[in-house]
């Protein structure tokens, strides 16, 4: 299937730069144990809503939030490249248009992946229990929500290429808010009624809870089904937006 | 291998409604090598855009390799080389690896593509360079590996989009050495857009003057300059009355306008110059005419695009 061989040569391309440069491996390794080492200890000392570890209730929250803030924002490096000819290279080529999304998508998510694994290890002898066979499967809603972001942030750098003020502000007025809605960062059973009612309509809410249940070792429950109808969603009508944008374009 | 019927493209902008392409009529055989010329916002890049399937059209059909752009875009797609207005590598990107990517890209084998790619990098005096970023090319090396890109799958068709713009004198022949060169040896049909008049009128085996989005001629660049501009003889008169003499006698000649006596300097267009010039000054010479000097001029695309618009392409290009 095209779309399948499509995404690996995508990923392909873009994963090979990355490689390549040193500083950004370091810099992706330094960054998750930065949360853990100043941030964990503030945290383990507040009340916190749910019973267990803090670490157990953190860790997934702020997997969510990396995930988010990476892809929602990746549709800044295809800018350069729409300005220049090389997308438009690539659409003069039979290769399918949601695989060369797609394997843009997954070469920001790789590098996540590898940040998520490093977390979990690190975090272990601290405190983390490990789930393994849960805990992959929430990594695996996250790659999924992550690829359906990443195309929408595709589409509005498309739609907004001769304008990239406008490309950061519609990013970060919609990624923000969906941010503190969801409860990643302190748990919305200690907000008040009405900001715990607006967080009941964000999806992302669902899937942050989705994501601390399987690191708790849950997987059969309806949060979890909540959480991973909600990643799929996402995937589907991201891609879906994506490829319809790619296609209209006038580059 | 190309065939446009009626295409129209029309873009709606803040002000209004701006039609780029009004009703293009077009057709190129197979192993041709032809040049769409014009000014900038001719309407130039977007008749390509649609004939590559990058853009769709507003109406109007095309077929390019006996396949219809609108319906069977993929297959298309499979058939041409496109090298675009602007630079195709990656930045980041290593030139070997992004030839590599393009033929995967283009269905071709893992083994083919590198077989290809190595191929491309000699063909196009790329090999030294394959190994870096591509952001430390020069401007001539990255025209070079674009044109290597669009080759990749041995396409039957190849599209250049403006492909020497912005390139200095020497990158520009060189480029073109290549062009050709592989043009010869593989006898692809060749589109290109350009607003250079003497990249059209040299490289070009058939020129299609496009303005306002229309297309205005369609011919040889020989054809086009005899029948639309002529060639302009100048002379120079010993004494003034004379040039009163000349024009009578040029008005004789056949096919003879814009006489002009100025002073003592004259000139008049006519249908191949350097033919009529002997006779011309013979029948002077028998009127008592002394001539200092005489001179036939070449007319130019140039020439061509001001008669027929009444403006010069050199102004325009200058001005955008």
């Amino acid at each position: 299937m095209t779309f399948i061989s499509d995404t690996f040569l995508s990923f392909r391309r873009e994963i090979g730069p990355t490689m390549r440069s040193w500083y950004y491996i370091v810099f992706g390794v330094v960054q998750p144990l930065l949360y853990l080492g100043l941030f964990v200890p503030l945290l383990t000392a507040m009340p916190m809503g749910g019973d267990g570890n803090a670490l157990q209730w953190f860790v997934p929250g702020m997997m969510v939030m990396l995930v988010l803030f990476t892809t929602v924002s990746c549709g800044w490096a295809l800018t350069e490249e729409l300005v220049s000819g090389s997308f438009e290279r690539f659409l003069a080529t039979p290769a399918s248009r949601p695989g060369l999304l797609v394997g843009r998508a997954l070469k920001e998510l790789a590098p996540l992946l590898i940040q998520a694994l490093i977390l979990i290890v690190v975090a272990a002898p601290f405190g983390l229990h490990l789930y393994p066979v849960p805990m992959l499967i929430g990594l695996a809603l996250l790659m999924i929500f992550g690829i359906g972001v990443a195309s929408f942030s595709y589409a509005l750098a498309i739609a907004s290429k001769n304008d990239g003020g406008l490309f950061y502000m519609v990013s970060h007025s919609v990624s923000l808010p969906l941010m503190l809605l969801g409860g990643v960062l302190l748990p919305m059973q200690m907000a008040p009624d009405w900001l715990y009612i607006a967080s009941r309509f964000n999806p992302l809410t669902y899937l942050v809870e989705a994501e601390r249940a399987l690191f708790m070792g849950e997987v059969f429950t309806p949060i979890v089904g909540y959480g991973a109808l909600v990643a799929v969603l996402v995937a589907i009508a991201g891609i879906a937006v994506g490829t319809v944008t790619v296609k209209r374009a006038s580059l | 291998m190309i065939h446009g019927r009626d295409i129209t493209r029309t873009f709606k902008t803040k002000t209004g409604t701006v039609e780029a392409v009004r009703g293009l009529n077009l057709d190129v055989g197979e192993g041709e090598l032809v040049a769409f010329l014009g000014p900038n916002g001719a309407g130039k890049s977007t008749s390509v855009r649609m004939l590559t399937t990058l853009l769709p059209m507003t109406s109007g059909a095309a077929s390019v390799g006996g396949h219809d752009v609108t319906r069977a875009p993929e297959k298309v797609r499979r058939m041409i080389g496109y090298v675009g207005q602007k630079t195709g590598s990656g930045p980041y990107h290593r030139v070997r690896d992004e030839l590599i990517i393009q033929g995967r890209a283009q269905r071709m084998s893992e083994s083919e593509s590198r077989k290809r790619a190595n191929e491309l990098l000699g063909m196009l005096e790329l090999e030294d360079l394959a190994d870096r970023d591509c952001n430390s090319l020069s401007g001539g090396q990255k025209r070079r590996l674009d044109v290597a890109l669009g080759l990749m799958h041995t396409p039957k068709i190849l599209f250049l989009d403006e492909p020497s713009t912005g390139l200095d004198p020497h990158s520009r022949a060189n480029l073109w050495d290549h062009v050709m060169r592989i043009r010869r040896e593989t006898g692809m049909t060749i589109f290109l857009t350009t607003h250079y008049l003497d990249e059209a009128d040299t490289m070009a085996e058939r020129v299609m003057v496009m303005d306002h989005g229309k297309m205005i001629a369609d011919d040889t660049p020989e054809r086009l300059k005899a029948e639309l501009a002529g060639d302009t003889i100048r002379l120079a008169m010993v004494s003034e009355g004379e040039t009163l003499i000349a024009a009578e006698v040029a008005a004789n000649l056949p096919n003879a306008r814009d006489i002009a006596p100025n002073g003592r300097s004259f000139s008049v267009t006519v249908r191949d110059g350097a033919a009529v010039m002997p006779h011309f000054l013979r029948a002077l010479h028998e009127r008592g005419v002394d001539i200092a000097t005489a001179s036939v001029r070449q007319p130019t695309l140039d020439d061509v695009f001001l008669n027929l618009t009444g403006r010069s392409l050199r102004e325009n290009a200058i001005a955008a």
